[in-house]
């Protein structure tokens, strides 16, 4: 039987204090987008070396970080990311292969719909320079004009299509 | 001081607290429920505002213990990253995610997180935000001008509304309740509940009251750097302060000897330091005090510390702020950059010895009035402490 999750505001308290406590020892904030970042980065380094020598975005890249992109903070964090909701999802009992789709649309929609919001969300988080955590959670946390108007954005535009994508949910 | 990285711990030790911190982020994302891409749009169609409540509740909370880290002088402000602020990319990334949000039915982290309870659209969603990482790498030459438009810098919200931090934050906090509150509402009328929207259990009020708690100590007390500064206003308590003072030969006489275990903090305005200083003195103000790496300087072992300033009790109030701040090895000059100035530089060579130990002393004064003032034109003035430390680099 699946446990109930936690109550909302104890969870946001708890993920607030998390925040201070990066910030406090780092000097930095939490951010998600960034991993995947290195990730495709490193892939492109070694699937085109040629390419990535080549392509502005990668030698701009290089040159703001230092070593492999894999020796980042944000891929050790995501790892961890992984591991604890691991964790918590097997203490919880919501460990398991599953497809969740709106009662309206199939598998096959939903995995369209993933990928194209993925591919959204990723173009989005480099433009914007960071997600909903990097940016806009972040960002808050430290008063940055910058992050919480991109979370403005992201919520309000969130908003604004809804309308057009119900029938994906509802 | 904060931030503890990269000197109190290691930039390898770094990654090990990225992972630890991590799975406490996973942990509690997967356990408010961001593990369902259900329960995450479920904020746009109005039928779950778990979204709102976690991510508000975060920002306000760590929004407060920043301010209050700060506010204690427990953390650096200027050391930190604040993300920056490039308004065109800003907007237009963040509408492009908004739309990939309703789309996709996760953001980047909670994606993350439901893929590793097995969900299989949140494996998608991954995949396909690399994908879009990469077309943005491919295309980066068509939108990098876009991309670098409109940099305002690391901004601060309350600066770009002319605010204080406090009104911003107290706003901010408002905002949220209110949303809270309404959403609240909205949810239990899409859902047909008619529990009331707020119930005044004692889980709330506890959290409330912790909630309260952390707010008032981040802006009741004064902070400690203002705190202190009112506190040296009072006379009494000023002269009645132990500080250990420093005699203007033994401080003559170490300069004439170029004592490298003696440092000398300047703490008259700039201008007058950059028209004369002492050899080896250092340009210092109270604000050093609190920041991480001017006053790693004062803590250095085996030295000696003289603030010097205009005269002896400006000495004594900046030394008592310092003592207060924890730095012990602190040491006035007797009768300040005034008596140093009548006493050593331009002593009047005709005064008369009264004895014996003033006739040796008046002997070392004529010659370091001479020896000294050539030492001050020689001299290159160290100037202000060079902060090397830059701002943390973070974002995604």
């Amino acid at each position: 039987m699946q446990t109930k999750y936690m109550n909302s505001y104890l969870a946001g308290f708890l993920l607030g204090l998390l925040l201070v406590a990066t910030i406090y020892i780092t000097g930095r904030g939490l951010g998600a987008s960034g991993a995947v970042k290195s990730i495709t980065v490193e892939t492109v380094n070694s699937v085109a070396p040629q390419h990535a020598k080549e392509a502005k975005f990668f030698k701009e890249y290089s040159e703001t970080h230092e070593g492999s992109p894999l020796k980042s903070w944000l891929v050790f964090e995501v790892i961890g990311v992984l591991i604890g909701a691991f964790i918590s999802g097997l203490v919880s009992d919501r460990l398991s292969f599953k497809l969740e789709h709106g009662p309206n649309i199939g598998s096959k929609v939903r995995i369209l719909g993933a990928i194209t919001g993925g591919l959204l969300f990723g173009f989005g988080a480099q433009l914007g320079r960071g997600c909903t955590s990097g940016a806009a959670l972040s960002g808050m946390g430290v008063l940055s004009t910058g992050g919480i108007l991109t979370m403005v954005a992201i919520f309000g535009g969130a908003y604004m299509f809804a309308y057009f994508f119900r029938k994906l949910w509802l | 001081m904060g931030p503890l990285v990269p000197d109190i711990i290691s930039n390898d030790l770094n990654f090990i607290i990225a992972l630890v911190i991590g799975v406490a982020f996973g942990a509690i994302l997967e356990q408010a429920g961001f593990s369902t891409s259900k329960k995450l749009v479920g904020l746009f169609y109005g039928y779950d505002f778990t979204v709102l409540r976690v991510f508000f509740t975060a920002g306000v909370v760590a929004m407060f213990g920043t301010i209050m880290l700060d506010h204690w002088g427990y953390l650096d402000i200027n050391l930190i990253y604040i993300n920056p602020t490039f308004v065109g990319a800003a907007i237009v990334g963040g509408l492009i995610m908004g739309l990939g949000f309703v789309i996709g039915g996760f953001c980047p982290g909670t994606s993350v997180c439901a893929a590793a309870i097995g969900k299989i659209d949140a494996m998608y969603f991954v995949l396909g935000s690399a994908l879009g990482i990469l077309l943005f790498a491919e295309g980066y030459p068509l939108w990098e001008d876009f991309y670098k438009a409109y940099n305002f810098g690391a901004v601060r919200i309350f600066d770009t509304f002319g605010m204080s931090q406090s009104l911003f934050a107290f706003i901010l906090t408002s905002i949220a309740l209110l949303a809270f509150w309404g959403t609240s509402i909205i949810e239990n009328k899409i859902n047909k509940v008619s529990k009331p929207a707020i119930r005044f259990t004692p889980y709330y009020l506890g959290l409330t009251a912790v909630g309260i708690f952390i707010a008032i100590s981040a802006f009741m007390f004064p902070p400690r750097q203002a705190g202190l500064l009112e506190k040296v206003e009072d006379v009494e308590f000023v002269s009645n302060y132990k500080i250990k003072s420093m005699e203007l030969d033994e401080f003559a006489f170490r300069i004439m000897k170029k004592d490298k275990k003696m440092q000398i903090f300047d703490f008259r305005p700039y201008e007058e330091y950059k028209e004369f200083s002492l050899p080896n003195s250092i340009s210092f103000s109270i604000n050093n005090f609190f920041e991480k790496e001017p006053n790693r300087l004062l803590t250095l072992r085996k030295r000696t510390n003289v603030v010097i300033a205009k005269d002896e009790q400006t000495e004594r109030k900046i030394a008592v702020i310092a003592k207060e701040l924890g730095y012990n090895n602190i040491v006035i000059l007797n009768g300040g950059i005034k008596g140093f100035r009548s006493d050593i530089l331009n002593f009047n060579s005709d005064t008369i010895p009264k004895n014996k130990v003033e006739e040796t002393t008046f002997k070392f004064r004529e010659k370091a009035a001479v020896v000294i003032p050539e030492m001050i034109k020689n001299n290159k003035p160290v100037g202000k402490v060079v902060k090397k430390q830059k701002r943390v680099v973070g974002g995604c």
